[in-house]
Parts: structure tokens; C-alpha cells; sequence
């Protein structure tokens, strides 16, 4: 009871855990508002209250098919992710030092970023060998443009007399790049890395759907949503729903986490 | 003027001939600064005053080989810097410039962005840097914060922090650019004092941009007061206070007097770039 209380004490928590709960209890009258009352308001009378939903994730938890879901998506979220990452974050910032590679670089990727990861899933379908590779692919074009346009005007905004200063002070390039450049372009990355994350989560889910997801228990949360619609089990939905999001929350906070440890200069904010 | 060994008066004197600044993008061809000429003796503190937008920071970018000089010449103790066969001066570590809005590297603490200059000229080692760096910091008042982020102190430490940075790499001249703009008036005369026992330490000369006119007398030997755009030499006033001073001299007669001739020269030049400015909005 006492881990409760210290947990409880926290003023932040306190709202988050209160604003959960406010949640849950519209969620609940809203579900129930045409059983009390007889009145259908706008269809919500058939979205299942909470403890349903309650009751079938206690359901889904033993099932070894829910936690292959969890698994498939989140290593297609990763390994997307974790590429994007790794290619981006040094193309982007080859954008913003290199005057030549954006010469040549900046127009296709500009003409190639504004169409939406999901417009290439057909493609990618088609051109990859197997659904896994196409969901992958399709997954890493979503966090890839976002964090690419954030390293670049990251890196493009830091204050000119940080580079003035540390160059009358004798910076190499070298010394300028990564004691300058790179700190300085930090906060961005990690922008990209969150927003990015959240975009890959999206992609996905609705690759998933899209490509039926494949064998058993490959499927992903994406499947499992999509084969609780056509199994007609509205509470599953739900479940799936809410398990998302807290992949997406366990995702961000992670990043989050990074960045404290990171960026020792951004924990004063 | 007094208390400066003949030494040390030798170094750091700067040499501005008929410097003119050219802005030409796109065609516009803004003459920043047109034909100036001023003579800055080595360990002088020359204070820049002149209207907002006329050029000053133009001219300071020039000394410290941030931007090209169109026509003229800039010497450093008969070195040049810049000039007809060289338009821009190399940045270097003998001519450290303290920035308007500060520059400290908010992702290093304090020590290490004082150590930064050694450290990449690689003149000491990282360990001795930082011994130094803090050395330095606490002399400066600042040994309590060595640890500390720029963004965790408040804007005059910063400042001081700044300028111990440009100190530790001995630069012949320190360029500041209106350094105190932005802060209060008591914060301000913690900062005058302090660079003043700064300057009588190092004795380095100070090429100082400002608005504040008493600001200017008071840590001035000289006051160039400079013309609206484009900038030129307009007025040179001597500063003959001894040495160190303190607040109570800004109240003695011979302040009051050096104040108001300095403000009837800027008053003059204040009216006409108000007008111009009136003018380019109409």
C-alpha cells in the first residue's frame, strides 16, 4: 500500500493516473448511456464498456497468438525504425554540411517525401520477394523522411556564433562536426527519432491490414485487430486498440529516456 | 591611461584605414561602412558607439575575419589582417569575440566550454584544459559553477563566462558586441566591475561596441562615436579618468561634461538615421 502511496504522491502522476480514470468512467457511460436510458446516441451504445474490454484482455493475455502479435509488430517497428535511424540520421546531416550532396540529394528526396508511406505499399508488395521485406521497407519510409528533415534543419538552425566561436578558438571541421554540429543537432535528432516512431507505428498497423499480416502469429496488433473485425468480437478491437497505444507510449518514453541520457544539458527544462 | 606597464601596451594595436563594407546581394548594394579610419592602441579600451543598424558589427566582423572588407585595410600590430590583396581576415584565437546574444556551448558546463580553445589547439592536453579552465573561473568569481550548464546560470555569469573563454587563449584583442545589451542595470555594473578588474589583470585591448553612452565612458579610454549608415569615424572622445575607476566617478563634473559631448555627437547621428528610416519606410 505504501508503494501506492509514494507512487500517488507525485502531483503529475496524481493528474495522469486521475485524467485515466476520468477516462474510463465517460468511456463507461457513454458505453452504457442506450441501456440506461433506451436512447441510441449516435451508435455509441455499441462500443463495449470497459469492463468488457477488461474481461477480454484478461481473455487474450494467456494466449500465446496476442504476445506473437506484440512481438511481430514490435520487431517490424524496430528493425524500420533502427534503419531509418541509421541511414538518416547521417544523410541528413550530409545535407546540411555538404553543399554538393544537397545540390544533388535535396530535389529527389523532396519530391519522393511527400508521398505518404502507404502509397508505396502496393509497390512495395509487388517489388519485394516476401511480405515481411515490403512491410519493413514500407516502415522504414515513415520514420526515414521525418527524421531526415529534422537532422537537416537541425543541424541547419544552430546559431552561427556557436560555429564562429568555436572556429576563432582553432575548431578543425572535424572538431567543428563533432563537438559542435552533432550536440547542437541532438535535440532534433531526438524530435525525429519520437515523431518518426509514432509515424512507424501507423505504417504498421495498417500494413498489417493491408497484407493480411501472413502466417499464424506473424500477423502482428495490426492483424489482430483486423481479425477481430472480421470475427466480430468488438471487444477484441478495443483491445488491440489499447494495445497499441501502449506500445506507442513504451516506444516514445523509451526515446525519451535516450535523450535524458544523452542530452545532460535538457534535463534542467 | 595609468597603472599599464610599457609591455603590455605594446600589443593588440589595431589599425583600421579607410575600411569600406559593401553589401551587394542581389544588387542592393548596401554600403555598411564607407571609408572609416580609426588608430586603437595596443591594451586600449576603445568603445564603438553609434546609431542602431549602423555598421559597427560590420566592422567588428571584419576584425575578427568573419566577413570580407570591400576597399581599406586592417592591421594588427602592423600585421595585416585584411586588405586589398586579402579581402577576409583567417579567424583566430588572438582576436576572441564575445557575442551580442552569447555563445557559450549550452551541451558543455561551464569549465568545458572555457577549456574548448586549448583543447583543440591542442596546446594542452584535455586534463590540463580543464585544471586551467577552472582556475580561470574561479578568479572570475565562478568557481561555484564550474559544473554547471550555461542554461542553468543566470545571463551575466554567463557572460562572464564567456569572456574568461576568450581569455584563456591570450588574444591580443577582445571584440565584444554589445555584451550588456539586454541586461539590468545592476546586473550591468557587476559586469562593468568585473571586466574592469578583468582589463587591469590582462591589460588586453577592448574593442567595445554599445549604445549605453555612460557605459562607454565609464570603461572607455577612447569613445569613437560613428556616424549612421554607412559607418564612419564621426567623433573621437578621450577618456582621461584614471584608473581603476569606480561607480562614484560617473557622478564627478568631468563625467557629466564627457557625457554630454559624447551625446550631442550620437544625438545628431541618432536623428538623422531615425529619418532615414522614416524615409526607407515611406
Amino acid at each position: 500500500m505504501s508503494a501506492v502511496g509514494n507512487f500517488l504522491k507525485n502531483t503529475t502522476t496524481r493528474r495522469g493516473v486521475g485524467a485515466i480514470v476520468c477516462f474510463v468512467i465517460i468511456w463507461h457511460i457513454g458505453a452504457m448511456i442506450d441501456d440506461w436510458t433506451g436512447v441510441d446516441v449516435l451508435g455509441i451504445g455499441l462500443v463495449p464498456p470497459p469492463g468488457d474490454v477488461f474481461a477480454a484482455f484478461l481473455g487474450v493475455i494467456p494466449k500465446v497468438g496476442y504476445w506473437m502479435s506484440w512481438v511481430s509488430s514490435f520487431s517490424r517497428v524496430l528493425a524500420g525504425f533502427l534503419v531509418a535511424m541509421i541511414i538518416g540520421i547521417p544523410f541528413g546531416l550530409l545535407l546540411a554540411v555538404n553543399r554538393y550532396f544537397r545540390g544533388v540529394f535535396f530535389p529527389p528526396f523532396e519530391i519522393l517525401r511527400p508521398i505518404p508511406p502507404l502509397a508505396w505499399v502496393p509497390a512495395s508488395l509487388i517489388f519485394w520477394p516476401t511480405n515481411e521485406m515490403s512491410i519493413a521497407f514500407v516502415t522504414f519510409l515513415g520514420a526515414f523522411f521525418t527524421i531526415v528533415i529534422n537532422v537537416l534543419g537541425g543541424a541547419r538552425s544552430i546559431d552561427i556564433s556557436y560555429l564562429r566561436a568555436a572556429q576563432s578558438m582553432g575548431a578543425s571541421q572535424m572538431d567543428l562536426f563533432w563537438k559542435i554540429v552533432l550536440p547542437g543537432t541532438l535535440p532534433s535528432i531526438f524530435t525525429g527519432a519520437a515523431v518518426g516512431m509514432g509515424i512507424t507505428w501507423e505504417v504498421v498497423l495498417a500494413a498489417e491490414m493491408i497484407s493480411g499480416g501472413g502466417t499464424q502469429g506473424g500477423g502482428g496488433l495490426g492483424f489482430f485487430i483486423w481479425n477481430s473485425y472480421m470475427g466480430g468480437s468488438l471487444e477484441q478491437i478495443v483491445v488491440g486498440m489499447i494495445s497499441i497505444g501502449i506500445a506507442g507510449y513504451i516506444c516514445s518514453s523509451t526515446i525519451r529516456k535516450i535523450g535524458y541520457f544523452f542530452m545532460p544539458w535538457r534535463r534542467l527544462f | 591611461m595609468v597603472n599599464k606597464s610599457p609591455k603590455r601596451k605594446k600589443i593588440g594595436a589595431l589599425s583600421i584605414k579607410n575600411v569600406t563594407k559593401i553589401y551587394d546581394p542581389s544588387g542592393v548594394n548596401v554600403k555598411a561602412v564607407d571609408d572609416c579610419s580609426m588608430e586603437i592602441a595596443g591594451g586600449e579600451v576603445c568603445m564603438i558607439v553609434g546609431p542602431s543598424g549602423c555598421g559597427k558589427t560590420t566592422l567588428l566582423n571584419a576584425i575578427a575575419g568573419f566577413h570580407s572588407i570591400t576597399e581599406g585595410s586592417i592591421h594588427l600590430d602592423g600585421e595585416l589582417l585584411c586588405g586589398p590583396t586579402k579581402p577576409k581576415a583567417e579567424q583566430s584565437a588572438e582576436r576572441m569575440v564575445v557575442f551580442q546574444h552569447g555563445a557559450l556551448f549550452p551541451w558543455k558546463t561551464l569549465q568545458e566550454n572555457v577549456a574548448y580553445g586549448p583543447t583543440v589547439q591542442r596546446v594542452l592536453s584535455k586534463n590540463e584544459a580543464m585544471d586551467k579552465a577552472g582556475q580561470m573561473l574561479a578568479e572570475a568569481g565562478l568557481g561555484q559553477f564550474v559544473k554547471k550548464y550555461p542554461g542553468e546560470v543566470s545571463s551575466g555569469m554567463a557572460r562572464r563566462a564567456e569572456i574568461v573563454r576568450a581569455l584563456i587563449n591570450n588574444p591580443k584583442v577582445l571584440l565584444l558586441d554589445e555584451p550588456y545589451r539586454a541586461m539590468d542595470a545592476l546586473t550591468k555594473q557587476i559586469m562593468h566591475e568585473s571586466l574592469l578588474e578583468t582589463y587591469d589583470r590582462t591589460g588586453v585591448t577592448i574593442f567595445f561596441i554599445t549604445h549605453d553612452l555612460e557605459e562607454a565612458i565609464f570603461l572607455g579610454d577612447k569613445v569613437h562615436v560613428v556616424t549612421t549608415r554607412p559607418c564612419q569615424l564621426k567623433k573621437t572622445v578621450e577618456v582621461k579618468i584614471p584608473r581603476p575607476r569606480s561607480y562614484a566617478t560617473q557622478s564627478s563634473e568631468g563625467f557629466r561634461k564627457l557625457l554630454e559631448e559624447v551625446n550631442d555627437a550620437v544625438h545628431e547621428e541618432a536623428v538623422k538615421a531615425f529619418q532615414a528610416g522614416e524615409r526607407e519606410m515611406a
